[in-house]
């Protein structure tokens, strides 16, 4: 086998958020099947430049599947071919010589296309917003293991937990939700006891922010086979629940 | 605390807050969550209805004479309490209620999920989604569009020549044993187990039961559920056609009441 393919891409060039975008043709021959998919395109961008093109515009940041800049449409699938990973940690062997490979920005309303393959993703800052953190008063350091969480109460929190709010869920569902992610950000403080002061307004105010800027969830699935970190739909269900009873527990607390 | 306040500005909402805020528990069929709640409510409704309806209907191997005495049952049910058919007619304003509602958060819900979605041009990969998943907003319409035919036809005799009503065996009879009308029941009751399919697996998540101990078993239960429904109702139009269900144009109800009518005039 050899160590270097060619392969021919097909991406998406956008000049600004209100150009009309179109499909780019690119060669990329030589590619060593070692290379991550980002280093591809850095290598297709280096190219470009010495031919006096515009390079074309990606996100990334941390390159090892742990801070969410990056997200790919590869090929009509989130994050590519590759399950529970994000596109820094695709590489390149999971692809043959001679294959032709489209690449697309995450697609939402909210999602504008910003420049090519980068997408502006406020909308789930603002979810975040809405009431994804804990509002304490640290003070001093408190001693290890003063709050106890059982064991079956934390694995779950920490899976909700590893959401690196990507969008890659958004970008998979056919109905652009971001359920998943909301969902994700909701249940792993919801789940822990820290998190149990605000957890009914906190579910409210994150569930109605996202329904200002997405879809609604029908159930397919895709989010979950999306996620770079195999997030399960599981949590989709426990804040479906928790937001019914936000709305009942909520009035009580206005009065 | 103040980063987190202050508002990250992002793009515009795709939904606009409701003009009006209803009173509670309305406003919560004003957000897409409580929409899905309602959905799924209204759904089991159906679904308890459908395989009543099929189970119901098996009557109709047992032969005319039974078929008239389950309708008269269903007629006279709560009779110690309530005049005849007000049971049955408040269970059928419930489940009009219960449709009309499921066809209106579907609606709403739709179009939220269009306004919100943008298409990929160079096209998209489905791994989770099934068949059935993704045409929920087809056969939704194909099954509102058959009962109205199907209430039309065997309920209201629109389009039936040889129409008796309140013989629901004559009727059957006489309409699927021509062969289009068979085809429309066989076409629309594949839709509707599709439906159910996807819709008696995803009520589940809307409604926020999960249990990582009994998930697998929702697939099988809507797949149990789509199974037993299809078979069912598929029996009816086949076994017509294949003369099993055939009372020779004779109305049971309409012999009957001659019956009845000659025995008082004696």
């Amino acid at each position: 086998m050899s160590s270097e393919i060619n392969l021919t891409l097909q991406v998406w060039r956008q000049d600004g958020p209100l150009a009309e975008g179109r499909f780019a043709t690119y060669e990329a021959s030589g590619i060593s099947i070692d290379a991550s998919f980002l280093e591809m395109l850095d290598i297709v961008n280096e190219r470009l430049i010495e031919s006096g093109e515009a390079p074309i515009v990606f996100e990334s940041d941390c390159r090892e599947g742990i801070c969410g800049t990056c997200g790919l449409m590869i090929n009509g699938q989130a994050h590519g071919p590759q399950k529970g990973t994000a596109t820094c940690q695709l590489h390149m062997r999971s692809f043959n010589d001679g294959d032709h490979i489209t690449i697309e920005p995450w697609r939402a309303t909210s999602f504008p296309v910003l420049r090519d393959l980068a997408v502006d993703r406020r909308a789930m800052d603002a979810i975040i917003a809405a009431g994804g953190y804990i509002s304490v008063n640290t003070g001093a350091a408190p001693d290890a293991n003063l709050t106890p969480v059982p064991k079956e109460t934390a694995d779950p929190a920490f899976d909700a937990a590893a959401c690196i709010g990507c969008g890659a869920c958004v970008a998979a569902c056919p109905n652009s939700a971001a359920q998943l992610f909301t969902a994700a950000k909701v249940q792993h403080l919801n789940l822990l006891p820290q998190g149990q002061a605000q957890r009914w307004a906190r579910t409210e105010a994150m569930v109605e922010t996202m329904e200002a800027f997405f879809g609604s969830c029908t159930n397919h699935g895709e989010c979950e086979e999306a996620c770079p970190k195999e997030i399960p739909i599981d949590f989709i269900a426990w804040t479906n629940r928790d937001y019914i009873k936000a709305k009942v527990k909520n009035r009580k607390l206005a009065g | 605390m103040a980063q987190a306040i202050t508002r990250a500005s992002a793009p515009p909402p795709v939904r606009a807050a409701p003009r009006v805020r209803l009173p509670w528990p309305l406003s919560i069929y004003q957000t897409a969550v409580g929409k899905k709640w309602v959905m799924g409510l209204t759904g089991i409704a159906l679904l308890g209805f459908i395989l009543v309806h099929m189970t119901g209907n098996l009557h109709l191997y047992e032969g005319p004479r039974e078929v008239h005495e389950y309708a008269e049952t269903l007629r006279n049910l709560g009779t110690e309490i309530v005049p005849r058919t007000w049971l049955l007619w408040a269970m059928r304003i419930g489940l009009i209620a219960a449709f009309a509602l499921h066809i209106h958060s579907a609606y709403s819900l739709s179009r939220m999920s269009l306004a919100a979605d943008q298409r990929y041009p160079g096209g998209r990969n489905y791994i989770a989604a099934s068949f059935a998943s993704r045409t929920m907003r087809w056969t939704g319409p194909i099954i509102g569009l058959y009962l109205f035919y199907h209430l039309a036809d065997l309920t209201w005799g629109w389009f039936n020549p040889d129409f008796v009503r309140g013989d629901p065996y004559h009727n059957v009879s006489e309409s699927l044993s021509s062969v289009p009308v068979a085809i429309v029941y066989i076409v629309a009751n594949v839709a509707l187990a599709v439906h159910i399919f996807h819709g008696a697996w995803s009520m589940f998540q809307s409604l926020g039961v999960n249990s990582p101990r009994y998930n697998h078993l929702r697939r099988y239960l809507a797949a149990t559920l789509a199974g037993v429904i299809l078979a069912g109702n598929l029996s009816f139009p086949i076994f017509v056609q294949a003369g099993v269900i055939d009372d020779d144009g004779r109305s049971f109800v309409e012999e009957l009441r001659h019956h009845g009518a000659a025995e008082e005039d004696h």
